[in-house]
């Protein structure tokens, strides 16, 4: 067991490093570069030396690439090139936004989709596993940007349930302790600013999860599906175990196996749906970071810190699935 | 009166847009208390359709199931789902072929045996799981106490199968259905489980429904075989006279198909020809006709009667060996 | 134990004593048995049908299957006949339409312009139907680019294996560890200005490491498996074990993954359009750029600029995901009877 989690490790750590050896020379090789981001067309080529010396652009490539690692690994990312803010503070301030938003919708997919999908196979051919297979068709369907401004008009609009972006109401003065707002709220006992925390977040999350909830549903379904015909659950009835017992022990636990991996899987989902669920909301987090520092000025060091960060939370929370997995599943424990 | 009366069984499975197809057809067979019977046939001959049709085990959607099972005079076709959940694993136990796929992977094996006692016998997790090391015990699986809390991928084929048997047994039910319980294993470990079955039967008096296609297997076992063919008992007979004189073209067949070692030297195995695809429904003749070598006019003029023979038995031919023959 | 030997064909020879006894109840009359044989026939199983009729069959048998092929089929016929379905040129702006429009207004429908105007002023229908078009080039060119390029690696790294295959894999890995819609927007930020080739190339790329991983996974599993064994006992060479028998198995899952990919890449095409990072070109109808670009920016104006396109790009993923699944479901072995 513990050879694995260092296997795992390592690989991961490989993989950072590899991808970070990648972004670092795709984004100083190609055109477009910060330089001229910065300084537009038009500027002189002295200028150009000047700042390109001032980044420390001029030196070799690898030579930049190794003081570049060097900071990641003591945690300095630079500064942005917009704002000259250190990276790491610019990012630490949008984080809490987004895996407040991104957890949110995670609740919501599995909350929603285990359920669904058990019931839908369960019901395999009437109305509820109709409407849940062509539920989740459309929910892989449709651009969530899309589905975003369509519940915004909906419910900010047309019947005014929620607000139509931002985290908090304007001119609510409530604490920032973990910038978790719902959480700082209550740690705070601002009860009032929970709930206008979690009012902000009810739209957003429920757009966010739109495509993981699809998958759950779908992945929940067929593997019951599959548990069904399983012979085991043949031999549970066989000893006359009571409904529940054989839905509960023998069919669920099993069929939840292959949903624990999907979860893991749509962490991806979430990173890139959050980029666009942040944008429609004006929800200030990291993927409104992203879009911001790719249209107009490229905005590299952020970018790269961006990326890095995106990549470690995706191989990090699969790692963490995979192992949690070996603990459900005795047939993994032993190898 | 008999343990278990099956009258006129039929299975019809009704797919969608498919034909119907007669799994089961018209079934009938009885078991006595403490008695062995013999299911057998080739595979899709409709043994295990049946067995799973008394277990009530057939999904609802696709199966049409008619007849009577009478069990100690009560139809279990007939009992309300929760019912029939009282009578499975208290009076009739299972086995299946598989012992692999047939135990829950992700269950300790002490729970999965447990699990029975406490539902029918309302004991509690602890009493459960001491009664369950007895049982393992007691069908043979060496150091009981420690296989409580393993998974069925640490222990071997042999002793899956002998860990399903205890589940069944587990409540001392007075019918045991054993569907190919030996098919999959190893064939050393194939005698050790049948002579363990039996052994266990014959101490407690339990019923048996031996469903198999291996002749063997129902020579060292079964006090009455049923030969099934296309879903129809086609011959019925005492285990001695059926290994005597088989009279049925089929069940002939069968038996010359097994090698023999007193057989003289050169002598040729006799095979069935065709295969079980060939079979023509039974409303136009006899399903066997296409791979018969003593088929007669008649046998295509509807089916044959199941007509009682003079040893005792039952048979269902238009033609059948004749006796010298079968004596051979 | 096996089951009891059955054999086609001539009936199994007899001792002589057996068929002296049985010759003379033997009385099957010709009626008879041409009879027996049409009865064995029509119930006999469908012998030799292959896997590939046998999926099709199946196939065409699924409703979903069904609606997908017609959705698929009447987005292409109206990509091709465009010109003929369209009332108008897609790029022309009329001053009926641009008369109209203010920063508060969009032209709604109006004689010759049945779903009225765009944010410029030009026939919004005329521009859907073209869009079609270009829509379905984006999407296919996207989906057999990231396939191409996934297959040759996949089919490399399962045919040659090794310390090749095993960097292949690892880059996968990296291309796997970034999600979908972040890999295209940092592909896209690669070039110093988006065009419509920097969306194709950045949703092809995105799909490489899915294709590569696809192929290379079921050329492994083949590589055991007993037809290729077989192949390589009867000593055929290893290329052409590798082309004529690996990849056109490999293929059919391949062909249903690039079903799915189809819907997915039209719908990333739409998000980099709502990023700021599609096509720039304003004069392209491309559904994506319609519902991500002027769509979103004017939906609190005219609605309709984004509902059209969004709708018809819903009802072509819904299409192509509905053919692909039922293609899997049609190819899976467990559904073979």
């Amino acid at each position: 067991m513990l050879r694995v989690i260092v296997r795992r490790l390592l690989q991961l750590v490989v993989t950072l490093i590899a991808l970070s050896a990648l972004i670092f020379v795709w984004l100083r090789n190609l055109p477009g570069g910060p330089v001229d981001a910065l300084l537009g067309e038009r500027a002189t080529p002295e200028t150009r030396a000047l700042l390109t010396k001032a980044l420390g652009y001029d030196q070799p490539i690898l030579v930049q690439y190794g003081k570049f690692m060097q900071r990641i690994l003591t945690g300095d990312f630079g500064n942005s090139i917009r704002t000259g803010d250190p990276v790491t503070e610019v990012i630490s301030r949008a984080f809490p936004a987004t895996v407040e938003l991104a957890l949110t919708a995670m609740l919501i997919a599995v909350g929603l989709g285990v359920p669904l999908g058990y019931l839908a196979a369960r019901w395999r051919g009437r109305l509820l596993d109709h409407l849940t297979v062509v539920g989740t068709l459309l929910g892989v369907s449709i651009p969530i940007f899309f589905l975003g401004y369509l519940l915004k008009d909906v419910f900010t609009q047309n019947i005014h349930w929620f607000p139509p972006s931002g985290r908090v109401s304007i001119g609510l003065d409530n604490t920032n302790i973990t910038g978790f707002f719902v959480l700082d709220s209550l740690l705070t006992r601002e009860f009032d600013a929970t709930a206008d925390a979690l009012w902000h977040l009810i739209l957003p999350a429920f757009t966010l999860a739109t495509i993981p909830l699809a998958v759950i549903v779908r992945m929940t379904r067929a593997s019951v599906l599959d548990v069904l015909n399983e012979d085991y659950v043949r031999t549970a009835e066989a000893k006359g175990l009571r409904q529940r017992t054989v839905r509960g022990r023998h069919i669920l636990r099993n069929a939840l196996l292959p949903v624990v991996t999907t979860i893991g899987l749509q962490t991806g989902a979430l990173l890139s749906g959050a980029v666009l669920t942040e944008k429609v909301y004006n929800w200030g987090g990291l993927g409104t970071l992203i879009t911001d520092s790719i249209t107009g000025s490229r905005d590299y060091p952020i970018l790269q810190a961006l990326i890095l960060l995106s990549a470690l939370v995706f191989v990090v929370v699969n790692l963490v699935v995979d192992l949690s997995y070996a603990f459900i599943d005795p047939r993994v424990r032993v190898r | 009166m008999s343990l278990l009366d099956v009258r006129d069984l039929s299975v019809v499975f009704q797919r969608r847009g498919e034909r119907p197809f007669n799994a089961v057809d018209k079934v009938s067979f009885t078991v006595e208390p403490g008695q062995t019977v013999g299911l057998v046939g080739e595979s899709g001959c409709g043994k295990s359709v049946t067995s799973l049709a008394i277990m009530g085990l057939l999904p609802k959607r696709g199966n049409k199931v008619s007849g009577e099972v009478l069990f100690d005079g009560a139809d279990l076709l007939k009992l309300r789902p929760g019912d029939m959940r009282d009578r499975r694993g208290r009076d009739i136990g299972m086995i299946f072929q598989d012992p692999l796929s047939s135990l829950n992977p992700v269950i300790p094996i002490g729970v999965q045996v447990a699990e029975v006692l406490e539902r029918h016998q309302g004991r509690d997790r602890k009493q459960a799981l001491r009664e369950a090391r007895d049982l393992l015990d007691a069908v043979g699986i060496p150091d009981p106490q420690r296989r409580l809390s393993e998974y069925p991928h640490q222990i071997s084929g042999g002793m899956r199968q002998r860990a399903l048997i205890a589940i069944a047994l587990a409540c001392k039910p007075r019918l045991l259905i054993a569907d190919e319980p030996t098919t999959a294993l190893d064939v050393t470990i194939q005698a050790q489980i049948l002579t363990l079955l039996k052994q266990l039967v014959d101490e407690s008096g339990t019923a048996l429904i031996m469903i198999t296609h291996d002749l063997g297997v129902v020579a060292g076992l079964c006090d009455t075989v049923n030969v099934l063919y296309g879903g129809k008992v086609i011959e019925r007979a005492r285990r001695h006279e059926l290994f005597a004189h088989a009279r049925h073209p089929y069940t002939h067949g069968l038996l010359n198909s097994v090698p023999r070692l007193d057989s003289p030297r050169g002598e040729r195995l006799h095979a069935i020809r065709g295969s079980v695809a060939d079979n023509i429904p039974w409303t136009e003749g006899c399903a066997f006709a296409p791979r018969c070598d003593n088929v007669v006019d008649a046998c295509l003029e509807g089916p044959p009667p199941l007509e009682p023979t003079a040893t005792g038995g039952d048979l269902r031919c238009n033609n059948p060996v004749s006796e010298e023959v079968a004596a051979r | 134990m096996t089951e009891p030997t059955t054999q086609a064909g001539a009936p199994a020879p007899r001792s002589s004593k057996e068929q002296a006894s049985d010759a003379g109840r033997n009385r099957l009359s010709d009626r008879k048995k041409a009879r027996l044989d049409e009865l064995a026939q029509s119930t006999a199983a469908p012998g030799g049908v292959s896997l590939f009729r046998d999926a099709f069959r199946r196939l065409r048998r699924n409703p979903a299957a069904i609606v997908g092929a017609i959705i698929i089929a009447l987005f292409v016929l109206v990509a091709i006949f465009a010109p003929l379905i369209a009332p108008h040129d897609p790029v022309q702006r009329f001053d009926a339409l641009t008369d109209q429009l203010t920063p508060n207004n969009i032209a709604g429908p109006m004689d010759g312009f049945p779903l009225g105007s765009d944010e410029l002023g030009r026939d919004l229908l005329s521009r859907l139907v073209y869009g079609s078009r270009q829509t379905l080039f984006v999407g296919v060119l996207a989906t057999l680019i990231g396939l191409t390029i996934g297959v040759v690696l996949g089919a490399i790294a399962g045919a040659v294996g090794g310390w090749l295959d095993n960097i292949l894999m690892r880059i996968t890995d990296v291309m796997l560890a970034l999600p979908a819609l972040l890999l295209a927007i940092t592909l896209v930020a690669l070039a110093s200005k988006s065009s419509q080739w920097t969306v194709i190339m950045a949703v092809a790329i995105v799909n490489v490491p899915i294709f590569a991983r696809l192929l290379r996974g079921s050329m492994l599993a083949q590589r055991e498996s007993d037809h290729v064994l077989a192949a390589r006992a009867l000593g055929v060479k290893q290329r052409s074990i590798v082309l004529r028998h690996m990849l056109p198995n490999a293929m059919t899952a391949v062909i249903v993954q690039a079903t799915l990919t189809l819907s997915v890449a039209i719908i990333e095409a739409a998000s980099l359009s709502f990023l700021g990072l599609g096509d720039p070109d304003r004069d392209r109808a491309e559904w994506g750029a319609m519902l991500g670009d002027a769509g979103v920016r004017y939906f609190e104006v005219r609605p309709e600029l984004a509902y059209y396109p969004a709708l018809a790009i819903i009802v072509v993923a819904l299409g192509f995901t509905l053919f692909g699944e039922a293609m899997r479901e049609a190819i899976d072995p467990k559904n073979r009877r």
